[in-house]
Protein backbone atom coordinates (compact mmCIF):
# COMPACT_ATOMS: atom_id res chain seq x y z
CA UNK A 1 0.00 0.00 0.00
CA UNK A 2 2.94 2.33 -0.52
CA UNK A 3 1.12 3.77 -3.50
CA UNK A 4 -1.36 5.69 -1.38
CA UNK A 5 0.77 8.77 -0.47
CA UNK A 6 1.91 9.35 -4.05
CA UNK A 7 -1.68 9.10 -5.19
CA UNK A 8 -2.66 11.82 -2.72
CA UNK A 9 0.13 14.21 -3.74
CA UNK A 10 -0.72 13.48 -7.34
CA UNK A 11 -4.24 14.56 -6.59
CA UNK A 12 -3.21 17.83 -4.99
CA UNK A 13 -1.51 19.15 -8.12
CA UNK A 14 -4.67 19.13 -10.18
CA UNK A 15 -6.89 21.41 -8.12
CA UNK A 16 -3.92 23.80 -8.00
CA UNK A 17 -3.73 23.83 -11.75
CA UNK A 18 -7.46 24.39 -11.89
CA UNK A 19 -7.16 27.28 -9.44
CA UNK A 20 -4.59 29.06 -11.61
CA UNK A 21 -6.87 28.59 -14.60
CA UNK A 22 -9.92 29.99 -12.86
CA UNK A 23 -7.89 32.90 -11.45
CA UNK A 24 -8.64 34.76 -14.67
CA UNK A 25 -11.76 36.74 -15.46
CA UNK A 26 -14.22 34.15 -14.19
CA UNK A 27 -12.49 33.58 -10.87
CA UNK A 28 -14.66 32.07 -8.22
CA UNK A 29 -18.39 32.12 -8.30
CA UNK A 30 -20.10 34.48 -5.82
CA UNK A 31 -20.14 33.14 -2.29
CA UNK A 32 -16.73 31.45 -2.65
CA UNK A 33 -18.22 28.33 -4.19
CA UNK A 34 -15.96 26.51 -6.64
CA UNK A 35 -16.66 27.17 -10.29
CA UNK A 36 -17.84 24.39 -12.58
CA UNK A 37 -14.36 24.07 -14.07
CA UNK A 38 -12.79 23.56 -10.65
CA UNK A 39 -15.39 21.02 -9.66
CA UNK A 40 -14.75 19.12 -12.86
CA UNK A 41 -10.99 19.18 -12.31
CA UNK A 42 -11.45 17.91 -8.77
CA UNK A 43 -13.67 15.08 -9.98
CA UNK A 44 -11.10 14.19 -12.64
CA UNK A 45 -8.31 14.02 -10.05
CA UNK A 46 -10.44 11.92 -7.76
CA UNK A 47 -11.29 9.52 -10.59
CA UNK A 48 -7.62 9.26 -11.53
CA UNK A 49 -6.78 8.18 -7.97
CA UNK A 50 -9.66 5.74 -8.06
CA UNK A 51 -8.08 3.92 -11.00
CA UNK A 52 -5.32 2.59 -8.75
CA UNK A 53 -7.76 1.09 -6.27
CA UNK A 54 -8.77 -2.05 -8.14
CA UNK A 55 -5.26 -3.34 -8.96
CA UNK A 56 -4.05 -2.55 -5.44
CA UNK A 57 -7.01 -4.32 -3.85
CA UNK A 58 -6.48 -7.33 -6.10
CA UNK A 59 -2.77 -7.50 -5.28
CA UNK A 60 -3.54 -7.13 -1.59
CA UNK A 61 -6.16 -9.89 -1.70
CA UNK A 62 -3.72 -12.11 -3.57
CA UNK A 63 -1.01 -11.52 -0.95
CA UNK A 64 -3.50 -12.21 1.83
CA UNK A 65 -4.85 -15.40 0.24
CA UNK A 66 -1.34 -16.76 -0.24
CA UNK A 67 0.00 -15.68 3.20
CA UNK A 68 -2.96 -17.21 5.05
CA UNK A 69 -2.52 -20.42 3.02
CA UNK A 70 -6.13 -20.33 1.84
CA UNK A 71 -4.62 -20.91 -1.59
CA UNK A 72 -1.64 -23.23 -1.67
CA UNK A 73 1.58 -21.21 -2.23
CA UNK A 74 2.64 -23.95 -4.65
CA UNK A 75 -0.23 -22.95 -6.88
CA UNK A 76 -0.17 -19.20 -6.27
CA UNK A 77 2.80 -17.76 -4.38
CA UNK A 78 2.23 -14.24 -2.98
CA UNK A 79 3.34 -11.19 -5.00
CA UNK A 80 6.05 -10.50 -2.43
CA UNK A 81 7.62 -13.86 -3.23
CA UNK A 82 7.44 -13.20 -6.97
CA UNK A 83 9.21 -9.87 -6.46
CA UNK A 84 11.77 -11.54 -4.22
CA UNK A 85 12.44 -14.13 -6.92
CA UNK A 86 12.84 -11.30 -9.40
CA UNK A 87 15.41 -9.63 -7.16
CA UNK A 88 17.27 -12.93 -6.63
CA UNK A 89 17.44 -13.74 -10.32
CA UNK A 90 18.46 -10.20 -11.18
CA UNK A 91 21.35 -10.41 -8.73
CA UNK A 92 22.66 -13.70 -10.07
CA UNK A 93 22.36 -12.26 -13.58
CA UNK A 94 20.08 -14.94 -15.02
CA UNK A 95 16.95 -12.75 -15.39
CA UNK A 96 18.75 -10.00 -17.33
CA UNK A 97 20.36 -12.67 -19.53
CA UNK A 98 16.98 -14.25 -20.32
CA UNK A 99 15.40 -10.87 -20.95
CA UNK A 100 18.27 -10.02 -23.29
CA UNK A 101 17.76 -13.25 -25.23
CA UNK A 102 14.02 -12.69 -25.55
CA UNK A 103 14.46 -9.04 -26.52
CA UNK A 104 16.97 -9.98 -29.21
CA UNK A 105 14.58 -12.49 -30.73
CA UNK A 106 11.74 -9.99 -30.61
CA UNK A 107 13.84 -7.28 -32.20
CA UNK A 108 15.31 -9.44 -34.97
CA UNK A 109 11.87 -10.87 -35.76
CA UNK A 110 10.29 -7.41 -35.80
CA UNK A 111 13.01 -6.06 -38.07
CA UNK A 112 12.64 -8.92 -40.55
CA UNK A 113 8.83 -9.04 -40.51
CA UNK A 114 8.47 -5.26 -40.36
CA UNK A 115 11.02 -4.66 -43.10
CA UNK A 116 9.30 -7.12 -45.39
CA UNK A 117 5.92 -5.58 -44.59
CA UNK A 118 7.22 -2.09 -45.41
CA UNK A 119 8.63 -3.18 -48.76
CA UNK A 120 5.61 -5.23 -49.83
CA UNK A 121 3.08 -2.76 -48.38
CA UNK A 122 4.67 0.15 -50.22
CA UNK A 123 4.90 -1.90 -53.44
CA UNK A 124 1.24 -2.91 -53.25
CA UNK A 125 0.03 0.49 -52.06
CA UNK A 126 1.93 2.65 -54.55
CA UNK A 127 2.20 0.56 -57.72
CA UNK A 128 -0.83 -0.91 -59.48
CA UNK A 129 1.18 -3.91 -60.67
CA UNK A 130 2.31 -4.44 -57.08
CA UNK A 131 -1.25 -4.23 -55.89
CA UNK A 132 -2.30 -6.98 -58.29
CA UNK A 133 0.72 -9.16 -57.56
CA UNK A 134 0.93 -8.84 -53.78
CA UNK A 135 -2.26 -7.76 -52.10
CA UNK A 136 -4.72 -10.59 -52.91
CA UNK A 137 -2.19 -13.18 -51.81
CA UNK A 138 -1.39 -11.39 -48.56
CA UNK A 139 -5.08 -10.86 -47.84
CA UNK A 140 -5.60 -14.61 -48.23
CA UNK A 141 -2.55 -15.54 -46.18
CA UNK A 142 -3.57 -13.35 -43.28
CA UNK A 143 -6.60 -15.56 -42.73
CA UNK A 144 -4.17 -18.28 -41.69
CA UNK A 145 -3.60 -18.12 -37.92
CA UNK A 146 0.18 -17.89 -37.90
CA UNK A 147 0.51 -19.52 -34.49
CA UNK A 148 -1.19 -22.57 -35.99
CA UNK A 149 1.82 -22.91 -38.25
CA UNK A 150 4.04 -24.03 -35.38
CA UNK A 151 3.96 -27.77 -36.23
CA UNK A 152 4.74 -27.04 -39.88
CA UNK A 153 7.47 -24.58 -38.99
CA UNK A 154 9.06 -27.16 -36.68
CA UNK A 155 9.22 -29.59 -39.62
CA UNK A 156 10.70 -26.92 -41.86
CA UNK A 157 12.98 -25.04 -39.50
CA UNK A 158 13.56 -27.33 -36.55
CA UNK A 159 13.15 -26.13 -33.01
CA UNK A 160 16.02 -23.64 -32.85
CA UNK A 161 16.29 -19.88 -33.16
CA UNK A 162 14.95 -19.65 -36.74
CA UNK A 163 11.59 -20.97 -35.53
CA UNK A 164 11.18 -18.27 -32.88
CA UNK A 165 12.34 -15.47 -35.12
CA UNK A 166 10.09 -16.65 -37.95
CA UNK A 167 7.10 -16.69 -35.62
CA UNK A 168 7.76 -13.15 -34.43
CA UNK A 169 8.35 -11.98 -37.99
CA UNK A 170 5.08 -13.54 -39.15
CA UNK A 171 3.21 -11.97 -36.23
CA UNK A 172 4.65 -8.53 -36.96
CA UNK A 173 4.33 -8.70 -40.75
CA UNK A 174 0.57 -8.67 -41.15
CA UNK A 175 -0.44 -5.70 -38.97
CA UNK A 176 2.26 -3.52 -40.50
CA UNK A 177 1.51 -4.59 -44.07
CA UNK A 178 -2.25 -4.19 -43.72
CA UNK A 179 -2.11 -0.78 -42.03
CA UNK A 180 0.56 0.57 -44.34
CA UNK A 181 -1.43 -0.55 -47.39
CA UNK A 182 -4.66 0.92 -46.02
CA UNK A 183 -2.83 4.11 -45.01
CA UNK A 184 -1.46 4.64 -48.51
CA UNK A 185 -4.82 3.85 -50.07
CA UNK A 186 -6.65 6.28 -47.79
CA UNK A 187 -4.46 9.25 -48.62
CA UNK A 188 -6.60 12.17 -49.71
CA UNK A 189 -6.26 12.23 -53.48
CA UNK A 190 -7.00 15.96 -53.44
CA UNK A 191 -3.80 16.61 -51.48
CA UNK A 192 -1.77 14.62 -54.01
CA UNK A 193 -3.40 16.68 -56.76
CA UNK A 194 -2.61 19.95 -54.99
CA UNK A 195 1.00 18.82 -54.62
CA UNK A 196 1.10 18.11 -58.33
CA UNK A 197 -0.14 21.61 -59.16
CA UNK A 198 2.68 22.90 -56.93
CA UNK A 199 5.10 21.24 -59.33
CA UNK A 200 6.11 18.25 -57.21
CA UNK A 201 7.47 15.23 -59.05
CA UNK A 202 6.20 11.72 -58.29
CA UNK A 203 9.11 11.07 -55.91
CA UNK A 204 8.55 14.41 -54.16
CA UNK A 205 4.83 13.69 -53.83
CA UNK A 206 5.68 10.41 -52.10
CA UNK A 207 8.08 12.18 -49.77
CA UNK A 208 5.92 15.18 -48.89
CA UNK A 209 2.40 13.76 -49.14
CA UNK A 210 2.26 9.98 -49.11
CA UNK A 211 4.79 9.16 -46.39
CA UNK A 212 3.65 11.73 -43.82
CA UNK A 213 0.03 10.98 -44.66
CA UNK A 214 0.59 7.27 -44.01
CA UNK A 215 2.32 7.80 -40.66
CA UNK A 216 -0.79 7.64 -38.44
CA UNK A 217 -1.88 4.24 -39.74
CA UNK A 218 1.72 3.01 -39.88
CA UNK A 219 2.07 3.72 -36.17
CA UNK A 220 -1.17 1.89 -35.52
CA UNK A 221 0.25 -1.06 -37.46
CA UNK A 222 3.49 -0.92 -35.46
CA UNK A 223 1.68 -1.04 -32.15
CA UNK A 224 -0.40 -4.01 -33.27
CA UNK A 225 2.78 -5.63 -34.62
CA UNK A 226 4.57 -5.21 -31.29
CA UNK A 227 1.68 -6.88 -29.50
CA UNK A 228 1.51 -9.72 -32.04
CA UNK A 229 5.30 -10.07 -31.93
CA UNK A 230 5.35 -10.54 -28.16
CA UNK A 231 2.53 -13.06 -28.35
CA UNK A 232 4.38 -15.03 -31.03
CA UNK A 233 7.54 -14.95 -28.95
CA UNK A 234 5.74 -16.32 -25.89
CA UNK A 235 4.42 -19.23 -27.94
CA UNK A 236 7.72 -19.78 -29.74
CA UNK A 237 9.79 -19.78 -26.59
CA UNK A 238 7.69 -22.55 -25.07
CA UNK A 239 8.48 -24.96 -27.89
CA UNK A 240 12.07 -25.68 -27.02
CA UNK A 241 14.74 -23.32 -25.85
CA UNK A 242 17.77 -23.17 -23.63
CA UNK A 243 17.53 -19.44 -23.01
CA UNK A 244 15.03 -16.63 -22.82
CA UNK A 245 12.05 -15.90 -20.62
CA UNK A 246 10.05 -18.81 -22.04
CA UNK A 247 12.87 -21.22 -21.14
CA UNK A 248 13.07 -19.72 -17.65
CA UNK A 249 9.34 -20.35 -17.16
CA UNK A 250 9.35 -23.91 -18.58
CA UNK A 251 12.36 -24.84 -16.45
CA UNK A 252 10.72 -23.35 -13.34
CA UNK A 253 7.56 -25.35 -14.04
CA UNK A 254 9.56 -28.58 -14.00
CA UNK A 255 10.95 -27.70 -10.58
CA UNK A 256 7.54 -26.39 -9.42
CA UNK A 257 8.96 -22.91 -8.86
CA UNK A 258 5.62 -21.22 -9.45
CA UNK A 259 6.95 -17.81 -8.37
CA UNK A 260 9.44 -17.88 -11.25
CA UNK A 261 6.69 -18.84 -13.72
CA UNK A 262 4.77 -15.80 -12.50
CA UNK A 263 7.92 -13.71 -12.68
CA UNK A 264 8.29 -14.68 -16.35
CA UNK A 265 4.73 -13.58 -17.03
CA UNK A 266 5.38 -10.31 -15.24
CA UNK A 267 8.55 -9.76 -17.29
CA UNK A 268 6.67 -10.36 -20.55
CA UNK A 269 3.99 -7.89 -19.44
CA UNK A 270 6.52 -5.23 -18.45
CA UNK A 271 8.43 -5.63 -21.72
CA UNK A 272 5.21 -5.33 -23.70
CA UNK A 273 4.21 -2.25 -21.75
CA UNK A 274 7.62 -0.62 -22.20
CA UNK A 275 7.70 -1.26 -25.94
CA UNK A 276 4.26 0.27 -26.25
CA UNK A 277 5.40 3.28 -24.25
CA UNK A 278 8.44 3.81 -26.48
CA UNK A 279 6.20 3.64 -29.52
CA UNK A 280 3.71 6.10 -28.03
CA UNK A 281 6.47 8.63 -27.40
CA UNK A 282 7.80 8.20 -30.94
CA UNK A 283 4.28 8.56 -32.29
CA UNK A 284 3.63 11.74 -30.35
CA UNK A 285 6.83 13.21 -31.75
CA UNK A 286 6.26 12.15 -35.34
CA UNK A 287 2.64 13.22 -35.36
CA UNK A 288 2.98 16.49 -33.46
CA UNK A 289 0.96 18.22 -36.20
CA UNK A 290 -2.12 16.31 -35.08
CA UNK A 291 -2.16 18.05 -31.72
CA UNK A 292 -2.61 21.34 -33.50
CA UNK A 293 -5.39 19.72 -35.48
CA UNK A 294 -7.19 18.57 -32.37
CA UNK A 295 -6.82 21.95 -30.71
CA UNK A 296 -8.81 23.70 -33.40
CA UNK B 1 -4.11 16.61 -76.10
CA UNK B 2 -2.44 18.71 -78.80
CA UNK B 3 -0.79 22.04 -78.09
CA UNK B 4 -1.53 25.16 -80.10
CA UNK B 5 0.32 28.45 -80.37
CA UNK B 6 -2.03 31.43 -80.60
CA UNK B 7 -2.87 33.74 -77.67
CA UNK B 8 -1.91 33.72 -74.00
CA UNK B 9 -4.34 30.99 -73.03
CA UNK B 10 -6.08 29.17 -75.84
CA UNK B 11 -8.38 26.21 -75.71
CA UNK B 12 -10.07 24.88 -78.82
CA UNK B 13 -12.81 22.29 -79.11
CA UNK B 14 -12.25 20.87 -75.64
CA UNK B 15 -14.31 17.74 -75.07
CA UNK B 16 -14.60 15.48 -72.08
CA UNK B 17 -17.09 12.78 -71.23
CA UNK B 18 -17.38 10.43 -68.31
CA UNK B 19 -18.79 7.23 -69.75
CA UNK B 20 -21.90 8.21 -71.69
CA UNK B 21 -22.22 11.58 -69.97
CA UNK B 22 -20.81 14.41 -72.07
CA UNK B 23 -19.53 17.06 -69.67
CA UNK B 24 -17.71 19.34 -72.09
CA UNK B 25 -19.05 19.44 -75.62
CA UNK B 26 -16.57 21.46 -77.64
CA UNK B 27 -15.50 24.49 -75.62
CA UNK B 28 -13.39 27.32 -77.04
CA UNK B 29 -11.69 29.67 -74.61
CA UNK B 30 -9.21 32.55 -74.87
CA UNK B 31 -7.57 34.64 -72.19
CA UNK B 32 -5.53 37.77 -72.65
CA UNK B 33 -2.51 38.49 -70.50
CA UNK B 34 -3.67 40.01 -67.20
CA UNK B 35 -7.34 39.43 -67.89
CA UNK B 36 -9.80 38.13 -65.27
CA UNK B 37 -12.33 35.81 -66.83
CA UNK B 38 -15.10 34.38 -64.71
CA UNK B 39 -16.63 31.10 -65.77
CA UNK B 40 -20.18 31.01 -64.52
CA UNK B 41 -22.41 27.99 -64.55
CA UNK B 42 -24.85 25.92 -62.56
CA UNK B 43 -23.49 22.86 -60.83
CA UNK B 44 -22.90 20.07 -63.29
CA UNK B 45 -22.35 22.49 -66.16
CA UNK B 46 -18.76 21.30 -66.56
CA UNK B 47 -17.01 24.44 -65.33
CA UNK B 48 -14.80 22.68 -62.79
CA UNK B 49 -13.93 20.03 -65.35
CA UNK B 50 -12.80 22.72 -67.76
CA UNK B 51 -10.61 24.32 -65.09
CA UNK B 52 -9.07 20.98 -64.18
CA UNK B 53 -8.26 20.38 -67.84
CA UNK B 54 -6.53 23.76 -68.08
CA UNK B 55 -4.63 22.95 -64.87
CA UNK B 56 -3.34 19.77 -66.46
CA UNK B 57 -5.16 17.55 -63.98
CA UNK B 58 -7.26 15.73 -66.54
CA UNK B 59 -5.42 13.58 -69.04
CA UNK B 60 -8.45 12.16 -70.82
CA UNK B 61 -9.86 15.32 -72.38
CA UNK B 62 -9.49 15.99 -76.09
CA UNK B 63 -8.95 19.24 -77.97
CA UNK B 64 -6.22 21.82 -78.45
CA UNK B 65 -4.76 23.56 -75.45
CA UNK B 66 -2.19 26.25 -74.86
CA UNK B 67 -1.63 27.22 -71.24
CA UNK B 68 1.43 29.14 -69.98
CA UNK B 69 3.71 26.89 -67.91
CA UNK B 70 3.70 29.46 -65.15
CA UNK B 71 0.28 28.80 -63.66
CA UNK B 72 -1.05 28.01 -60.21
CA UNK B 73 -4.31 26.59 -58.90
CA UNK B 74 -6.52 27.52 -55.94
CA UNK B 75 -9.18 24.94 -55.12
CA UNK B 76 -12.45 25.30 -53.27
CA UNK B 77 -10.92 23.49 -50.29
CA UNK B 78 -7.61 24.89 -49.14
CA UNK B 79 -5.84 21.52 -49.64
CA UNK B 80 -3.01 22.39 -47.29
CA UNK B 81 -0.90 19.48 -46.09
CA UNK B 82 -1.86 19.12 -42.43
CA UNK B 83 1.60 17.79 -41.47
CA UNK B 84 3.47 20.82 -42.75
CA UNK B 85 3.53 24.19 -41.07
CA UNK B 86 1.97 27.08 -42.97
CA UNK B 87 5.26 28.40 -44.38
CA UNK B 88 6.33 24.91 -45.50
CA UNK B 89 2.98 24.51 -47.24
CA UNK B 90 3.50 27.77 -49.11
CA UNK B 91 7.08 26.78 -49.97
CA UNK B 92 6.00 23.40 -51.35
CA UNK B 93 7.75 22.83 -54.66
CA UNK B 94 9.17 26.37 -54.80
CA UNK B 95 12.67 26.29 -56.22
CA UNK B 96 15.41 28.85 -56.58
CA UNK B 97 17.04 31.31 -54.17
CA UNK B 98 15.43 33.23 -51.29
CA UNK B 99 12.58 30.78 -50.84
CA UNK B 100 12.02 31.77 -47.20
CA UNK B 101 11.93 35.43 -48.13
CA UNK B 102 9.49 34.85 -50.97
CA UNK B 103 7.28 32.74 -48.71
CA UNK B 104 7.04 35.39 -46.02
CA UNK B 105 6.42 37.97 -48.74
CA UNK B 106 3.49 35.95 -50.07
CA UNK B 107 2.14 35.39 -46.56
CA UNK B 108 2.29 39.09 -45.76
CA UNK B 109 0.38 39.84 -48.96
CA UNK B 110 -2.51 37.78 -47.65
CA UNK B 111 -2.12 39.25 -44.15
CA UNK B 112 -0.77 36.13 -42.45
CA UNK B 113 2.94 36.81 -42.14
CA UNK B 114 2.84 36.03 -38.41
CA UNK B 115 1.19 32.61 -38.87
CA UNK B 116 4.03 30.96 -40.80
CA UNK B 117 4.85 28.62 -37.92
CA UNK B 118 1.25 27.57 -37.31
CA UNK B 119 -0.12 24.18 -38.31
CA UNK B 120 -2.93 24.31 -40.91
CA UNK B 121 -5.22 22.70 -38.34
CA UNK B 122 -4.88 25.77 -36.16
CA UNK B 123 -6.21 28.13 -38.83
CA UNK B 124 -9.78 29.18 -39.50
CA UNK B 125 -11.38 28.43 -42.84
CA UNK B 126 -10.76 31.95 -44.14
CA UNK B 127 -7.14 31.91 -43.02
CA UNK B 128 -6.56 28.51 -44.62
CA UNK B 129 -7.87 29.80 -47.92
CA UNK B 130 -5.59 32.83 -47.63
CA UNK B 131 -2.65 30.48 -47.20
CA UNK B 132 -3.80 28.57 -50.28
CA UNK B 133 -3.74 31.85 -52.20
CA UNK B 134 -0.28 32.63 -50.84
CA UNK B 135 0.84 29.19 -51.97
CA UNK B 136 -0.30 30.07 -55.48
CA UNK B 137 1.12 33.63 -55.41
CA UNK B 138 4.60 32.62 -54.27
CA UNK B 139 5.06 30.90 -57.65
CA UNK B 140 4.55 34.31 -59.36
CA UNK B 141 2.11 32.78 -61.83
CA UNK B 142 1.18 34.38 -65.14
CA UNK B 143 -2.12 32.54 -64.88
CA UNK B 144 -4.14 31.77 -61.78
CA UNK B 145 -6.82 29.11 -61.99
CA UNK B 146 -9.41 29.32 -59.22
CA UNK B 147 -12.11 26.70 -58.68
CA UNK B 148 -14.85 28.28 -56.54
CA UNK B 149 -12.10 29.57 -54.26
CA UNK B 150 -14.44 31.43 -51.88
CA UNK B 151 -17.38 29.05 -52.09
CA UNK B 152 -16.74 27.37 -48.74
CA UNK B 153 -16.35 30.65 -46.81
CA UNK B 154 -18.95 32.56 -44.83
CA UNK B 155 -20.46 35.66 -46.44
CA UNK B 156 -18.24 38.17 -44.60
CA UNK B 157 -15.03 36.32 -45.32
CA UNK B 158 -16.09 35.90 -48.91
CA UNK B 159 -16.43 39.68 -49.38
CA UNK B 160 -13.00 40.25 -47.81
CA UNK B 161 -11.41 37.62 -50.00
CA UNK B 162 -13.01 38.99 -53.16
CA UNK B 163 -11.51 42.39 -52.39
CA UNK B 164 -8.14 40.80 -51.58
CA UNK B 165 -8.23 38.93 -54.86
CA UNK B 166 -8.77 42.11 -56.88
CA UNK B 167 -6.01 43.90 -54.95
CA UNK B 168 -3.57 41.09 -55.61
CA UNK B 169 -4.59 40.95 -59.23
CA UNK B 170 -3.97 44.65 -59.82
CA UNK B 171 -0.64 44.39 -57.98
CA UNK B 172 0.65 41.37 -59.90
CA UNK B 173 -1.42 41.58 -63.08
CA UNK B 174 -1.75 37.84 -63.48
CA UNK B 175 -4.45 36.51 -65.75
CA UNK B 176 -7.10 34.57 -63.90
CA UNK B 177 -9.81 32.10 -64.74
CA UNK B 178 -12.23 31.94 -61.86
CA UNK B 179 -14.96 29.35 -61.72
CA UNK B 180 -18.05 30.18 -59.69
CA UNK B 181 -21.79 29.75 -59.50
CA UNK B 182 -22.19 32.99 -57.55
CA UNK B 183 -23.58 35.72 -59.82
CA UNK B 184 -22.61 38.53 -57.43
CA UNK B 185 -19.07 37.28 -57.25
CA UNK B 186 -18.96 37.02 -61.02
CA UNK B 187 -20.05 40.62 -61.69
CA UNK B 188 -17.79 41.89 -58.90
CA UNK B 189 -14.60 40.30 -60.18
CA UNK B 190 -14.86 39.72 -63.91
CA UNK B 191 -13.38 41.65 -66.79
CA UNK B 192 -15.25 39.19 -68.95
CA UNK B 193 -17.91 36.62 -68.16
CA UNK B 194 -18.46 33.24 -69.76
CA UNK B 195 -21.65 31.32 -69.07
CA UNK B 196 -21.37 27.58 -69.37
CA UNK B 197 -24.38 25.35 -69.82
CA UNK B 198 -24.45 21.66 -70.65
CA UNK B 199 -20.82 21.63 -71.64
CA UNK B 200 -20.97 24.63 -74.00
CA UNK B 201 -20.28 28.30 -73.57
CA UNK B 202 -23.66 29.88 -74.28
CA UNK B 203 -22.84 33.53 -73.57
CA UNK B 204 -19.86 35.84 -73.40
CA UNK B 205 -20.28 39.22 -71.71
CA UNK B 206 -17.72 42.00 -71.28
CA UNK B 207 -17.95 43.86 -67.97
CA UNK B 208 -16.37 47.24 -68.68
CA UNK B 209 -16.92 48.69 -65.18
CA UNK B 210 -13.88 50.03 -63.31
CA UNK B 211 -12.55 48.54 -60.08
CA UNK B 212 -13.13 48.71 -57.18
CA UNK B 213 -16.75 47.73 -57.66
CA UNK B 214 -19.49 47.38 -55.10
CA UNK B 215 -22.30 44.85 -55.19
CA UNK B 216 -24.97 47.54 -54.83
CA UNK B 217 -23.80 49.42 -57.92
CA UNK B 218 -27.09 50.12 -59.81
CA UNK B 219 -25.43 49.22 -63.10
CA UNK B 220 -25.19 45.63 -61.90
CA UNK B 221 -28.96 45.21 -61.76
CA UNK B 222 -29.54 44.51 -65.43
CA UNK B 223 -26.42 42.35 -65.68
CA UNK B 224 -27.38 40.23 -62.68
CA UNK B 225 -30.89 39.78 -64.07
CA UNK B 226 -29.50 38.72 -67.41
CA UNK B 227 -27.07 36.24 -65.86
CA UNK B 228 -29.69 34.70 -63.59
CA UNK B 229 -32.00 34.27 -66.56
CA UNK B 230 -29.16 32.56 -68.44
CA UNK B 231 -28.72 30.25 -65.44
CA UNK B 232 -32.47 29.55 -65.50
CA UNK B 233 -32.99 31.25 -62.13
CA UNK B 234 -35.60 34.05 -62.48
CA UNK B 235 -34.80 36.95 -60.15
CA UNK B 236 -38.33 37.49 -58.79
CA UNK B 237 -39.47 35.10 -56.09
Amino acid sequence: MTEAPTAVTGGVTLPEAARSVSAGSTGQAPGGRPTAARRRARTEAWLRRLRLVTPLVLAGAWELLAQTRIVSPDKLPPPSEVLAAGWRLTQDGSLPAHVYESLTRALVGLLIGGGLALVLGAFAGLVRVGDALVDPTVQMARMLPHLGLVPLLIIWLGIGEPLKITLVALGAFFPIYLNLYAGIRNIDERLVEAARTCGLSAAERIRHVVIPGTMPSLFLGLRLAFAAGWLSLVVGEQVNTDSGLGFMMMEAREFSQTEIVLLGLLAYAVLGLLSDLVLRVAERRALSWRRGLQAS
Amino acid sequence: MATGTAGFVTARDVRRSFGDVVVLDGVDLDLERGEVVVLLGASGSGKSTLLRILAGLDREATGTLDVPPSHAVVFQEHRLLPWKRVSANVALGVRGPNVAQRVSGALSEVGLVDRGEAWPGELSGGQSQRVAIARALVRRPDLLLLDEPFGALDALNRLKMQRLFRELQSAHEFAALLVTHDVDEAVLLADRLLVLEDGRIIEEIDVPLAHPRTVDDPRFGALRRRLLTLLNVPLDV
